[in-house]
């Protein structure tokens, strides 16, 4: 479709006033992490000083805020890599039989996989806390661990499902044929044919991970055992916290993310939306 | 006779191919359905069997800071997820028309649904901070008064409301424009011949189209923003005074600030029957 006239003009109009939505408040964290603690008081559209200081604080964690900045890091990356893990052997195994075995039952685990993906997340917070200290898991990451797990394996058996199906029966037939069973059926024959969708999986649970507040916050205290978004939500604790050095751990701790995203947009998307539109 | 006989067999070695296939089913689904019954059946039960003492519900709903953070939750997620709901079915069309400034403005449109949380809280608390802030200073700038947005009920509120949008807008305006391209191209050109305007396109071709993908989408965000923890802990904490509360906030003060827990069971357990209502229409809708 082209557009003609007063057409384009307000077409442009609306993507340049979307455009400004969209990238000012990113615009505006990174400003403030290249602003000094002085000018942080003195609101600009701008950085009249650029400084590197902050970055540099935060690596040297020669600040007391970012004084275990490596540390919160490395417990945020460990506990990501262990959920991806475990959610993609939990989600492969899982769309196996959900995919390629009729079996009796399997409707209810479709069910149990899709309510567990909508229910929010929060709602179970109480009695996950009491579980865990039931099981003195409290303070350990094996405890968010857990919970991460449980919030993104639906997700993932349903896209590997979803994907799975999509391979022809004759495969493993043929490969039944000639005697392989059902678990070099699996590793020969299925686990190289999800390849594809399995990226997006990782991706998606390492990133859920990656950003999870509440269950961090209510399963791991101390400046050693936080996650980078615990010790972030600790800066509110006190008035005088350097934001712009908050803003520099925010754009620190956003990278990652941000280049998953662009890196496998065409995965993720493709994956999110045929599963919403397919739904329909 | 002979014909069961003969059946005997058969049907026995069917069943048994049966069996071995629902337990080789199982034995792949074990790892799934034991977290599960572990980590989801067995806390829902358990909240439910705290949350059985009615004498929970009457302390709760004596509370004036709980009926408030009820209407709390009704207007953040009523308004939030309808309005970002619109706004999207409308950009999808933007997205939709073939130009270079729209393809790069789809890519830099992804960076809020790409940046966690935190971060993104963090910007809008600092830019609309009273003092130091810079929608104040724009005001200011502009010859208006600056005004306290955090610090007031309804503009806590719409501060998290806006930020909501700002988030999740990108995400579902992509799912839009995946709808929009799976609309046969034959009923807009069959439209193009009977001389429809734009705005009879979407009225009659377009919406009709996308109206199951609208709802199923307004209704799934409705269920993941009723438990939203994140966007007004890190945006308000609740203040001022409590009063900007949501659900899980809520339950969160009340559990782990207040030591009640019970309060906090008996917040969940409020919503609990209206959010199972939501997700079975869903699972009916989505199957």
């Amino acid at each position: 479709m082209r557009l003609r006239g007063w057409r384009r003009i307000a077409f442009y109009g609306v993507c340049t006033a979307l455009l400004v939505w969209t990238v000012f408040p990113v615009y505006y964290m990174v400003m403030l992490s290249l602003v000094s603690w002085e000018d942080l008081f003195k609101p600009r559209l701008y950085v009249l000083n650029p400084t590197f200081e902050n970055y540099l604080q935060t690596f040297t964690q020669s600040n007391y805020f970012v004084s275990r900045f490596w540390v919160q890091l490395w417990n945020s990356v460990s506990i990501a890599l262990v959920t991806t893990a475990a959610v993609l052997v939990i989600g492969t195994l899982g769309s196996y039989a959900l995919a390629r075995i009729r079996f009796r039952g399997s409707r209810a685990i479709q069910n149990m996989t899709l309510f567990t993906y909508i229910i929010p997340s929060s709602f179970l917070s109480i009695p996950f806390f009491k579980l865990m200290a039931d099981y003195d898991l409290i303070g350990t990451r094996l405890a968010v661990i857990l919970v991460m797990i449980t919030f993104t394996s639906p997700y993932a058996v349903w896209i590997l499902w979803d994907y799975g199906k999509t391979i022809p029966p004759d495969i493993d037939e043929a490969a039944a044929i000639d005697g392989a069973g059902p678990l070099a059926v699996f590793f020969r024959i299925y686990l190289p044919l999800i390849l594809p969708p399995m990226v997006a999986i990782a991706t998606y649970a390492f990133l859920y991970s990656w950003n999870e507040y509440l269950y961090a916050v209510l399963f791991l205290s101390g400046e050693k055992n936080i996650t980078v978004p615990v010790a972030m939500g600790n800066f509110l604790a006190t008035d005088d916290a350097p934001w712009n050095i908050l803003m520099t751990v925010s754009v620190l701790y956003s990278i990652p993310p941000v280049i998953f995203y662009y890196c496998f947009r065409r995965h993720l998307v493709s994956g999110l939306v045929s599963g919403a539109v397919t739904g329909v | 006779m002979s014909e069961s006989a003969a059946a005997g067999p058969i049907a026995a070695a069917r069943s048994e191919r049966w069996l071995g296939r629902t337990l080789l089913g199982l034995a792949f689904c074990g790892p799934l359905v034991a977290v599960f019954l572990a980590l989801v059946l067995y806390p829902i039960f358990y909240m439910v069997y705290m949350g059985l003492d009615w004498d929970i519900y009457d302390a709760i709903f004596d509370d004036p800071i709980f009926i408030q953070t009820l209407w709390n939750t009704a207007i953040f997620v009523g308004v939030a997820v309808n309005a970002k709901m619109f706004l999207a079915l409308i950009l999808s069309g933007l997205f939709s028309v073939q130009d270079r400034f729209s393809r790069v403005l789809s890519g830099l449109f992804l960076l809020p649904w790409a940046i966690p949380s935190l971060p993104g809280i963090l910007a809008f608390r600092w830019m609309l901070n009273g003092q130091w802030g810079i929608a104040n200073k724009i005001l200011n700038d502009l010859g208006f008064e600056g005004y306290p947005w955090l610090v007031r009920r309804p503009t806590a509120l719409a501060a998290a409301i806006v930020y909501h949008i700002w988030k999740y807008l990108p995400f579902w305006t992509l799912i839009f424009v995946a709808g929009r391209r799976s609309i046969p191209k034959e009923l807009y050109e069959a439209g193009e011949i009977d001389g429809t305007a734009p705005l009879q396109k979407f009225r009659y071709i377009t919406f009709p189209m996308l109206r199951n993908l609208y709802m199923i989408c307004s209704l799934l965000s409705m269920v993941f923003s009723l438990g939203d923890f994140v966007i007004i802990r890190i945006m308000t904490g609740g203040a001022p005074g409590d009063s900007s509360h949501v659900l899980a906030t809520l339950a969160y003060r009340y559990a782990f600030q207040m030591g009640n827990v019970d309060w906090a069971v008996g917040t969940f357990m409020t919503a609990l029957p209206i959010t199972l209502l939501f997700i079975f229409i869903l699972m009916r809708w989505v199957k």
